[in-house]
């Protein structure tokens, strides 16, 4: 079957060296404007760049991640336009010899896998950041991001869908994630997402394609492109005949507008950058940084896979982050089953995330806090409500767990002797209840189990309080 | 090959050049005479031999990832045409 929507994308990623591409300069964000700046980034008569070693590593590593292949000749190009973000009217970029070609990425939507072909990436410098005036007829220029490292990262037309289109920026961020490479926050400009996109005809003809700009968040990508494409087929539909034009994607109204300064036929005339001398990529540099290569996202999912005993949703979630898997396999300490540590994490561990909307680096318990939990519970020692309870407060403001329980005396109560005497309470309390389970209505024991464990303030076993209720009624 | 007076007020308009007519015939002169200088160098036959990208016969050098200082960016900011916060003025840019 013929797609009904082509995709391309577009992807310049920030890489988080910390030093610009050309110049000393700090990548720091936030700093007060133009203080990261210097004669180099900012173009005076007379400097020179010099190439900042780690930015290549670090495309290089991004592109081994897309698997693409590492050009052995590489050399930078000057990009000529004029834009008060460009102290030299020119960026330095790659055009005919790019760090990288030809890579693919495996991307699965609904149980479906497809393969996106990556055409190429290659290094860049970043853009200096505009501040318009709301009212006067000024515009501010800050330099910090002048010559920050980018890579551009540009797919194959393959996608066929928003959604698609979706699924494969996540599974880049998480893959520059692995390889500490850069942040991919589209919140704060560290990833950024151009597109193409073109509808069939009626005809069945492949249309003319419109660029999508604009768009800051992965939810927006989806939405402008779902947009667009309902755009085209409309004009499409209708007779008309889709202009091949750059749109601007606007969050406020959810449609794509036009370009209302249209853009004049752009003649970059790039030309190789003279104060740059070529890079040659030996096997032996590119075998040293194959080895930095940390296990990505799909191989760890298959070794979780194979050691531990886990759903696969949960293995999912686990190894959706680095971080996050790196934090469950160091609470598999002692002889704790890796099924408890990864209900703890997911179920309350991920709940504390969500609720701060934090991070795995942000919480204040430890992978061995998390284990020590996960053994309480597993020998019965506490609940399960006071575990969660646990996690709750060590996630905010960290701690000894087995000191808090010893402490607070947060043992459960499962010795039976104990239990009796609360079970004789709430049943006495309870004779209607008491009557509705002998007479069938088997719901009602777990109003009398939340009795037992109101009295004993969450401390008894539910398990063990069930079995006795049920041989007492 | 050789530059036409629509090339002239291209090139211009691209350099942020304002040409009078008579400039911008004088320019188309003197650029097809530099046009045709370097031409010379497609006489050479360069069958089989490796293109050079550029004129030093080196390769791979390197600044390692380490923060240097910056300077104050005083200097620059005063020598612009105008600024405000720090932040260098500009015209607006339509952007939308
Ligand atoms: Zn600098």
């Amino acid at each position: 079957m013929k797609n009904e929507i082509v995709i391309g994308l577009e992807v310049h990623v920030q890489l988080k060296t910390k030093s610009k591409l050309f110049c000393g300069c700090s990548t720091e964000f936030g700093a007060d404007p133009n203080a990261n700046t210097c004669p180099v980034c900012m173009g005076w008569p007379g400097t020179l760049p010099v190439l900042n070693r780690r930015a290549v590593e670090f495309g290089m590593l991004a592109a081994l991640s897309l698997n693409c292949e590492i050009n052995q000749d590489i050399k930078f190009d000057r990009k000529n336009y004029f834009y008060p973000d460009l102290p030299k009217a020119y960026q330095i970029s790659q055009y005919d010899m790019p760090l990288a070609e030809e890579g693919q990425v495996e991307v699965e939507l609904d149980g479906e896998k497809a393969v996106v072909g990556i055409e190429r990436l290659h290094l860049e410098e970043d853009a200096g950041k505009l501040v318009h005036s709301t009212a006067g007829a000024e515009s501010y220029v800050d330099y910090n991001r002048t010559s920050v490292p980018l890579a551009e990262i540009v797919t194959k037309p393959d996608i066929t869908s928003p959604e698609q289109a979706e699924v494969f920026l996540r599974s880049l961020k998480q893959r520059m994630e692995y390889l500490e490479v850069s942040d991919c926050n589209m919140e704060e400009g560290s990833l950024r997402c151009d597109a193409n996109l073109s509808v069939r005809t009626p005809e069945g003809e492949l249309g003319t394609k419109t660029e999508v700009k604009n768009m800051n968040s992965f939810k927006g990508v989806r939405k402008a492109l779902a947009y667009e494409a309902q755009r085209q087929k409309k004009v499409l539909s209708s007779g008309g005949e889709v202009v091949q034009e750059t749109r601007l994607w606007d969050e406020s109204e959810q449609i794509t507008r036009e370009m209302r300064s249209k853009e004049e036929a752009h003649d970059y005339r790039y030309f190789p950058e003279p104060d740059l001398v070529p890079v040659k990529i030996d096997s032996k540099w590119q075998s040293e940084v194959k080895q930095c290569l940390p296990e990505m996202p799909e191989e760890k999912y298959e070794r979780f896979q194979a050691e531990y005993d886990l759903s696969d949703e949960a293995t999912q979630t686990l190894t959706a982050s680095r971080p996050l898997a790196d934090f469950f396999e160091r609470a598999l300490t002692g002889d704790v089953s890796p099924r408890s540590v990864s209900n703890l994490i997911i179920a309350d561990l991920k709940r504390e995330m969500n609720e701060r909307d934090w991070t795995i680096n942000d919480v204040n318990i430890t992978p061995e806090n998390l284990a020590a939990l996960a053994r309480m519970f597993e020998e019965d020692v506490i609940s399960s409500n006071v575990c969660s309870e646990l996690i709750a407060e060590l996630v905010e403001s960290g701690g000894d767990p087995e000191a808090i329980v010893e402490e607070r005396d947060l043992k459960q109560i499962s010795d039976a002797g104990e239990l009796e005497a609360i079970i004789d309470e709430v049943i006495n309390e309870n004779p209607d209840a008491v009557e509705d389970i002998r007479s069938g209505a088997d719901q009602a024991i777990g109003f009398l189990i939340g009795q037992v464990m109101q009295k004993t303030q969450g401390q008894a076993d539910p398990g063990q309080a069930r079995k006795m209720l049920q041989e007492r009624v | 090959m050789s530059v036409v007076d629509q090339e002239i007020s291209d090139l211009a308009r691209l350099s942020r050049l304002n040409l009078t007519p008579e400039e911008e015939e004088e320019l188309g002169e003197d650029l097809n005479e530099i046009l045709e200088f370097a031409e010379k160098i497609n006489e050479v036959d360069t069958e089989g031999i490796e293109p050079t990208y550029h004129a030093l016969p080196v390769n791979n050098v390197f600044r390692e990832d380490e923060v240097r200082p910056s300077p104050s960016p005083k200097p620059a900011l005063e020598n612009s045409a105008d600024s405000v916060d720090g932040y260098f003025v500009v015209p607006r840019v339509i952007e939308e």
